[in-house]
């Protein structure tokens, strides 16, 4: 039986969207798949090498809250920081591995990451705002490789 | 000669429970049983789901009180 292949795109860059790609990326290299990680546009924020992952209610209604606040309540000055805190301490409470951890394990696992080179242009990035782990590339890259996967996902 | 562990992963959640199976299999060999006990709910279909994919043997899997314990053996 040849080797599973999954390829991973993570286009958000919110603490509450970097679970799901980073949660399958370890999952996948403890099954012996091989995978890849192509971060665009926003999932950028992902591979920095100093996360510092925002999170917003703002857009995002299906955040659960302890109580219901309106809308406009929400976008008052500092809610959203508020929000950002205790999702942080819900994580940390309910012993939810960080990001930072989950990332560790992709690379340990043999998980390639690969910024996307375009966007790092787009938003004037530096390489060196990125992790040494990292591999930046293009659409190109991705694709020569998604294209014999079993699994695709854009997340 | 085969030997027995036990891996503690309590108060980890997905997917940690399986990624640390993952990391303490690779010591194994052939033969050797894994007790992984465990507090995660969602471990008792997620750890027979990779054995499958890597074909080692689920030799038991109990829930008690709020405590998983999932045994299995290290096939190569």
């Amino acid at each position: 039986m040849s080797t599973k292949k999954v390829a991973i795109i993570a286009s958000r860059g919110t603490l509450d969207w970097a679970y799901p790609p980073f949660i399958l990326a370890s999952t996948a290299g403890a099954l012996g798949y091989d995978v890849k990680m192509f971060f665009t546009f926003y999932g950028l924020e992902l591979i920095k090498r100093d996360l510092d992952l925002k999170f917003s209610s703002l857009g995002n209604p299906a955040v659960p809250m302890p109580f219901p606040v309106p809308t406009f309540a929400q976008s008052l000055p500092g809610v959203q920081k508020l929000m950002a805190a205790a999702l942080k301490q819900k994580i940390k409470k309910k012993n939810v591995a960080s990001i930072e951890t989950l990332r560790q394990l992709c690379l340990e696992a043999g998980v390639e990451l690969i910024g996307c080179q375009m966007t790092i242009d787009l938003f004037d990035y530096q390489r060196s705002d990125f992790m040494d782990d990292v591999t930046i590339g293009g659409a190109a890259t991705f694709l020569a490789y998604a294209a014999d996967t079993d699994i695709n996902l854009f997340i | 000669m085969t030997t027995h562990e036990k891996l503690d992963v309590r108060g980890q959640l997905c997917p940690i429970p399986v990624i640390r199976t993952q990391n303490k299999v690779k010591t194994l060999a052939s033969g050797d049983t894994l007790e992984i006990i465990c507090t995660d709910p969602g471990a008792l279909n997620d750890i027979p789901a990779w054995c499958e994919v890597h074909g080692h043997r689920l030799i038991d899997a109990k829930q008690a009180h709020n405590e998983i314990v999932i045994t299995i053996e290290v096939v190569r």
